[in-house]
């Protein structure tokens, strides 16, 4: 009996084993397809709709060579040849065009009284040296740096590629070390002038009286007037900008990444562009726009009826300091700057 | 004319940094430059995965566009290249380049950090081919003797392959049929606006 059963087992047994590999042959031939043994493998679409970047690991100790790709590379190619030439243009040569209408429809602007030959002190010796310490660096980090983005374009053509090298390596030394000198000038500035910048309600007087462009009025002003006030906080705005965003570009990768340095030269050509548009404005008001302008910063001293007309409460102050204007060998009408 | 292409087969690539070293010896490249480089991505972890990269000889190359000084030029086998002589080391290139491809002999900084140095495709730069100048400059020429560049001749699992881009596209795509799977070529829609569609 028993050994009927250990029989009926091991033949049930064996027949299940035949229906079972019925069953799964089948399926165990449909497996026969290979199997992608990296299916948890990371894709590079996967991986660039995660993040904006590839990065991995490396075996070198350069972290920057770890990103492996950076799509964004595309994109600051994009803004560097076509929105900052844009930027820049529509910046720079529409201030110009601005200021030349400026020039033809208003002018001048003269000294209604004419000139008193009688001149006072607007800026020491040493407010001229920070002044022109800032300008001198200014326009040699404009041009140098103009010359990066627009000298392939207007220079190259005209210099041939050696001479173009040749010009762009020195212009690019005069950008690096003038920012030095520029840095320092734009300290002192703004530790000189700031208390005479800040705004006051007369400002918004001057503002609305057309800001001494309409030859009739004369709106008064302190020591410097709303005009002079928003070139003094754009230039203090603009030059933290330029100089932060600078310092990362010259040393580069010592404190960011790749799309910070991508950030930062974004950042330093607009403000730069937009900086040397307002500078170009300032420029014009100080010798062309203005009679009796330039010398405030050329001698540092200016005749008294341009200072009555233009910073009247200035002068006002500096009376009542005892700071009278002296009597000046006579001038003539039209000094030779 | 070819249209020379560089191509990783991800699946294949061990990491073994072969291209690299094959690399940094046919080419003299100094310290601290490298023209080739494997990065490894989610290293140690489940779908590890290593890819060779050095420069993708890019369609519209970018580096060349955004050169202050145009000092990038391409040959007729679409090799993208540059002279030393008017590179003025800026760095933009860098800043371009999708690949992190070209690289600067110091650390200096933005005005001193060297000329640009880059993959040539083995294919050397403007100077005379083969001539000592050239090899100074730029490395080996093994492309004006009929050779390939020596990173992927010397891949040890032939993930790295080079060549005319519809040849190395093929063996790929053969390749990847007849295992069943892969991955797609890397760098390639970002660098030549075209993957490879199986």
């Amino acid at each position: 009996m028993t050994r009927v059963l250990a029989r009926t087992r091991f033949f049930l047994r064996v027949l299940a084993i035949f229906v079972l590999l019925a069953f799964v042959a089948p399926l165990h031939a449909q497996q026969s397809r290979p199997v992608d043994p990296n299916a948890d493998a990371v894709t590079e679409q996967m991986l660039l709709e995660q993040a904006r970047r590839i990065e991995g690991w490396i075996a070198i100790p350069n972290e920057t060579a770890a990103v492996l790709i950076q799509p964004a590379g595309r994109t600051w190619r994009y803004f560097h040849e076509v929105v900052l030439r844009w930027i820049g243009t529509i910046a720079i040569l529409g201030m110009i065009l601005l200021l030349g209408i400026a020039y033809l429809v208003v002018g001048r602007l003269r000294i209604s009284a004419g000139r008193s030959g009688v001149k006072m002190l607007r800026f020491t010796p040493f407010e001229r040296f920070s002044h022109w310490l800032t300008a001198t660096s200014f326009v040699l980090l404009g041009l140098t740096g103009l010359n990066i983005t627009f000298g392939r374009l207007l220079l190259l053509p005209l210099m041939g590629p050696d001479t173009f090298t040749t010009f762009s390596e020195v212009a690019k030394y005069v950008h690096n070390f003038f920012s030095f000198p520029f840095v320092l000038g734009l300290v002192l500035i703004v530790a000189m002038w700031m208390k005479d910048n800040i705004p006051r309600n007369v400002d918004l007087v001057w503002l609305k009286e057309g800001g001494g462009f309409i030859p009739s009025k004369h709106p008064t002003a302190g020591r410097f007037n709303a005009g002079e006030k928003l070139v003094f906080w754009l230039a203090l705005a603009a030059g933290i900008l330029v100089s932060v965003s600078g310092y990362l570009l010259l040393f580069p990768f010592y404190v960011t990444n790749i799309a910070g340095m991508q950030l930062a030269q974004v950042v330093h050509s607009i403000i730069a562009v937009l900086f040397i548009a307002l500078i170009v404005a300032h420029i014009y008001i100080g010798t062309l726009g203005m009679e009796g302008a330039f010398e405030a910063m050329g001698t540092g001293r200016v005749d008294i009826n341009w200072a009555k007309e233009h910073h009247g409460l200035w002068l006002e102050e500096e009376r009542a300091k005892g700071h009278m204007p002296g009597p000046v060998s006579p001038a003539p009408a039209h000094p030779a700057e | 004319m070819a249209r020379m292409k560089f191509l990783c087969d991800a699946e294949r690539c061990i990491d073994c940094n072969a291209c690299v070293t094959a690399c940094k010896n046919e080419n003299e490249v100094p310290w601290g430059i490298n023209r080739r480089r494997v990065v490894t991505i989610n290293d140690g972890k489940p779908g590890e995965r290593s890819v060779s990269m050095a420069c993708m000889h890019c369609t519209d190359a970018p580096c060349a566009a955004v050169c202050p000084v145009n000092c990038f030029y391409v040959t007729a086998d679409a090799v993208v290249l540059h002279s030393k002589d008017l590179c003025i080391g800026c760095g933009y290139c860098f800043y371009a380049c999708p690949f992190g491809a070209p690289q600067y002999p110091k650390i200096g900084n933005f005005g001193t950090r060297g000329k640009m140095d880059k993959c040539t495709y083995c294919a050397g730069g403007p100077e005379a081919d083969g001539s000592e100048a050239e090899f100074v400059k730029y490395g080996a020429n093994r492309l004006a003797e009929g050779k390939l560049p020596l990173c992927a001749e010397m891949c040890s699992t032939k993930s790295l392959l080079a060549g005319d881009g519809e040849i190395i596209a093929q063996i790929y795509k053969e390749r990847a049929v007849t295992r069943g799977y892969g991955t797609g070529a890397w760098g390639w829609v970002i660098a030549y606006r075209e993957g490879i569609t199986m």
